[in-house]
């Protein structure tokens, strides 16, 4: 988003590199609350919520520190996804391995995606973003590893490291809980970080940047990967969490999906877009006898949050508290 | 023979890529009209055509009101049904950055068709090509459907209608003067907020008048605007977000560039749009006639 | 407490209320209805199943025998990730015994591996591969219907042997149209005939014209629709305009239901000739349960699918019984092991991949002027008795059958 307009009613991150004290105890009771809920919830449930928590939250580090939209993160979501699903159904390796070299390519993809996109910003970036996510899916659907509309199925979940064996939910769980809290805490790092004011130098006035010396299309770059990555490992998490790679990962209603969480969620907060995740995954939960309610409420939710809610709900309750969040 | 294919097949196939041109092209025209005065990209003309088409439908199923009927009557209702959302909704965010107009227009084409298919399920409603224009032709290199080549036709006048009333007439030159300094064009006294919510109404109409001309080829189906209205942003966005001329020769154009793929790499004509507008936009990010804004 | 932390609260509270139905007594069958409530197989599957499960469970007379029966459904959206899910969540949550219809091949083969995993049952009535029952053969799955192998055989023979001896394939680009079209060009192969050419389309092509034009341009008697739902009544449309059924060839539908016909209009779609294990109007036993079930199912009519379930929880619930328990693969065994009997299908057997095996029959659509009510829409055109209608036992790689 350009500068201005939104970010005068997002939230404004702390202006020090230090942590805030709200914001730590915000994060301990988030990583408490997803270790007790386990046993009172359906993990596979969970998961899916922190898999799409980890992928949200990489998409709104684009999105509120860089303040470029992407329309087609899905593509970085669903290739990991099967390269992963590949390594380690087809080539025997372990999941450490498999996630590892989803978001390696992810990450790479992004190097390419984004040397080509950066160039642009605002609509134009959106749809450079598209038009490559396009392309990816496609590409998906017909190279033939993917198997196309079958996906990639009976993916095994392996040992990790050679210790857990991650067949047992409980396993499974405590290990992507592990990569999610991994996931923020380098999220939150790159924020909080002499790169973070950089980057948020350039998002707020990109060419005073540039004249102070700095090569903000460098900094946007490696942003952008890094978001890319990031989303690479939530896609291959997903992958072994629920055996199966298929095409909706890279479709480009996934990529729609993302943003309605994060927009949901809070633009530009650190902890909205896993709460974005949590109530689209919940809704969707619920939601999911009722078929085509599914897509109107998603719409519906749209709406009402560009009319009237543009802040999300954590960024509501931020405004609320008066402390970034 | 051209290229190892018969000339038969392929002047086939340029024919049949310039009837999906004409929907492009009818498509692509009503979102530029849209964002070249509202920098709003219109992410709900896929669910308006499909709209279009439906009230084609009940015009028929309830009223016995036939096609030409529903020429004239579909574009005039989804019109009014765009009025009402640009009044209720899209007002609010002119204001803003151009993406939350994306994110409003994507989420109510989610509720449109959400809507349509819970009430109508997926597998299409049949629609008959009225009878004044079934049957066809032997062109010798291929059988043309009459109906077809009214399709080409219609969207051609329309299309070149709206351009010739936008470039040349006076009513178009407020519009586009309101384009470029609405304040000031205000201040010479035409009312401009009126004249945003009717040019979406127009926009939108067109793409309802697509609806209609789609209804008897494509089936009735509350998703028949969910993949096109991605295409149809690509072919926008190659011919320029605001060009009137670019879109109209973009989607003629990529109608037959996707009709020639078919021919010799069919696997490929999903996405040959895609990489086209890829390359352009890394080119010419504005697109080939547009200008940046 | 910072909001925050309320708000963390009220969504643990939230989510602790747990998933919709609760129940949990092992006093109790429950069966999942998993299919496609609201996309391009809604109308052929959807909640026709259900009431076809609904109906299954009344005429069995559950309630009298003293055994309790729930029936639940849900919508896979035709994705493999979501229908998995589902079945993952069914199973180990909501203690669902048996997962019934699940049309889609994808979501089906995914299913299967689940079942599997969980000792559960799996009746497979809306899917087509015949994977299901030859690489991914399992014992915990019953296929019902009708199987890829099945309509190749039965529409490609019919077709060459009846005159239909040179063809065109137009297939929706992924596995399920590929499968699908060497299955039937093998047949055609097979059968003396030809095949002069094909083409592959995306899925969910809303456009075939240039598609139409080649396979008129090959002169082929008959171009073979190896896709389904939009992709096949859209080809069949254009190819009404284009004139094709006028100009000498027809359209073989290798998957056409009845509800797709209902959809096209007899106008356009006379001359479809397609292999369906069941039609409504065949005898009076599946007349009178058309009747019932279109009563209750919006009065559209039953097509196969439905028909399979119906079939399949009778068979199910009959097997339950006999074993006076519902342990997956323990129930799946027995019913292998009954011979079948229902108003629908009649006798037949079901063989150690799991494949039920019955009669199918090639039909063809009738003229707007041969259908003297509605839901009058096919004729019969031959019979392929239950022996050669399902691929050979020995042919399908199928682990759980002894060499």
């Amino acid at each position: 988003m350009s500068t201005g307009d939104t970010h005068a009613e997002a939230q404004e991150p702390a202006a020090t590199a230090t942590v805030p004290h709200h914001q730590v105890v915000a994060f301990v009771l988030m990583v408490a609350f997803f270790t007790a809920a386990p046993f009172f919830v359906y993990p596979v449930f969970l998961m899916k919520a922190l898999c799409f928590g980890l992928f949200a939250c990489a998409f709104g580090l684009l999105i509120g520190y860089v303040g470029l939209l992407s329309f087609g993160h899905a593509a970085f979501l669903g290739t990991a996804g099967y390269v992963t699903a590949h390594a380690a159904k087809v080539w025997g390796w372990s999941p450490e391995l498999a996630i590892a070299a989803g978001t390696a390519l992810a990450g790479a993809l992004g190097l390419v995606v984004g040397a080509l996109a950066i160039r642009s910003r605002g609509i134009y970036f959106a749809n450079i973003t598209l038009a490559f996510a396009q392309m990816i899916y496609f590409f998906c659907v017909q190279v033939p590893f993917t198997h196309g509309e079958d996906g990639i199925q009976a993916v095994p979940r392996g040992t990790l490291l050679g210790l857990l064996d991650l067949h047992t939910e409980t396993a499974m769980y405590f290990a992507v809980l592990a990569i999610f809290v991994a996931g923020l805490l380098l999220i939150y790092r790159t924020i909080h970080s002499p790169f973070g004011q950089v980057l948020k130098a350039i998002r707020e006035n990109e060419p005073r940047a540039i004249s102070l010396g700095y090569r903000a299309d460098r900094y946007k770059l490696l942003a952008f990967v890094l978001s890319a990555a990031l989303s690479g490992l939530a896609g291959g998490t997903k992958a072994l969490v629920f055996q199966l790679a298929s095409l909706t990962d890279v479709h480009w209603t996934m990529s729609g999906e993302v943003v309605l969480m994060t927009l949901l969620g809070g633009l530009g907060t650190v902890f909205g877009p896993v709460v974005g995740a949590l109530i689209m995954v919940t809704l969707e939960h619920y939601l999911a006898q009722l078929g085509a309610w599914i897509t109107i409420v998603q719409g519906a939710i749209f709406v009402v949050c560009v009319l009237t809610f543009r802040r999300g709900v954590v960024g509501e309750v931020a405004r609320l508290l008066k402390k970034p969040l | 023979m051209f290229f190892g294919v018969p000339a038969q097949a392929l002047f086939g196939q340029l024919l049949i890529g310039l009837i999906n041109g004409s929907f492009y092209a009818m498509l692509s025209l009503g979102l530029s009209v849209i964002f070249g005065l509202l920098n709003i990209i219109n992410f709900n003309h896929g669910a308006l055509y499909m709209m279009g088409a439906f009230v084609a439908y009940f015009l028929l199923q309830w009223a016995g009101l036939g096609y030409w009927w529903a020429l004239l009557i579909a574009p005039i209702v989804i019109g009014l049904v765009g009025v009402v959302l640009e009044r209720t909704m899209l007002k609010r965010l002119y204001h803003l950055d151009h993406l939350y107009g994306l994110l409003l227009t994507f989420g109510l084409a989610l509720v449109i068709q959400g809507a349509f298919r819970h009430a109508f399920g997926s597998s299409g409603l049949p629609y008959t090509i009225p009878g004044e224009l079934a049957g066809g032709r032997n062109l010798g290199f291929m059988f043309l459907p009459n109906y077809r080549a009214w399709v080409i036709v219609c969207s051609l006048v329309v299309c070149f209608g709206t351009w010739y009333v936008i470039e040349r007439t006076k009513l178009g030159s407020y519009l586009r003067a309101a384009t470029e300094n609405p304040t000031l064009v205000r201040a010479f006294g035409v009312n401009v907020p009126r004249m945003i919510t009717l040019t979406y109404g127009f926009g939108v109409a067109l793409a309802a008048l697509a609806g209609v001309l789609a209804a008897p080829i494509y089936q009735v189906n509350p998703l028949m605007g969910a993949d096109l209205i991605i295409v149809v942003f690509a072919v926008v966005v190659i011919g320029g977000l605001g060009s009137i001329m670019g879109s109209i020769v973009t989607g003629f154009a990529l109608g037959i560039i996707e009709g020639l793929t078919k021919v010799f790499y069919p696997e490929a004509s999903n996405t040959v749009i895609f990489v086209i507008m890829a390359v352009v936009l890394l080119v010419r990010p504005a697109g080939l006639f547009g200008r940046e804004r | 407490m910072s909001l925050t932390c309320i708000l963390v609260v009220l969504t643990a509270l939230g989510l602790t209320a747990g998933p919709a139905s609760a129940q949990i007594s092992d006093g109790l069958v429950k069966i999942g209805v998993l299919n496609d409530q609201s996309s391009l197989y809604a109308d052929l599957t959807g909640q026709g199943s259900v009431v076809a499960a609904r109906m299954a469970v009344e005429d069995y007379g559950a309630a009298q025998k003293g055994l309790k029966v729930e029936i639940i459904f849900a919508d896979h959206q035709n994705k493999a990730d979501v229908g998995s899910n589902i079945a993952r969540q069914w199973f180990d949550a909501e203690k669902v015994d048996v997962i019934v219809d699940v049309p889609n091949s994808a979501v089906a083969l995914a299913v299967n591996q689940i079942t599997r995993e969980r000792g559960k049952a799996f009746l497979v009535s809306g899917a087509a591969t015949s994977d299901l029952t030859g690489k991914a053969c399992s014992p915990n799955t019953i296929h019902w219907t009708y199987d890829t192998w099945a309509l190749a055989n039965g529409t490609g023979t019919a077709i060459v042997k009846t005159g239909g001896d040179t063809w065109f394939f137009l297939t929706a680009d992924y596995a399920f149209g590929h499968a699908l079209e060497r299955d039937t060009e093998a047949v055609v192969l097979k059968n003396g005939g030809k095949v002069l050419g094909k083409v592959r389309h995306p899925l969910n092509t809303a456009d075939f014209s240039s598609f139409l034009l080649q396979a008129q341009a090959s002169k082929a008697k008959i171009i073979g629709l190896a896709n389904a739902g939009g992709d096949t009544t859209n080809a069949i449309k254009q190819g009404a305009e284009f004139g094709i059924v006028r100009g000498g060839q027809n359209f073989a539908g290798l998957l056409v239901f009845l509800t797709d016909v209902h959809g096209l209009g007899l106008q356009t779609a006379q001359g479809l000739i397609f292999t369906e294990s069941f039609y409504w109007d065949s005898n009076d036993k599946t007349r009178a349960f058309a009747k019932r079930f279109a009563e209750r199912n919006r009065g559209i009519h039953p097509t196969m699918i439905h028909a399979g379930v119906y079939a399949a929880v009778t068979h199910y619930l009959k097997a339950v019984e006999a074993l006076k328990a519902d342990d997956g693969t323990k129930v799946i065994t027995r019913m292998k092991e009954m011979p079948t009997d229902d108003p629908l299908f009649g006798k037949g057997t079901i063989r150690p991949d799991g494949r039920k095996v019955h009669a199918m029959y090639l039909f063809e659509v009738k003229k707007p002027a041969e259908s003297k009510a509605p839901w009058d829409y096919y004729k019969l055109r031959a019979t392929i008795p239950a022996e050669q209608a399902f691929r050979p036992l020995d042919q399908g790689d199928c682990t759980l059958v002894k060499k």
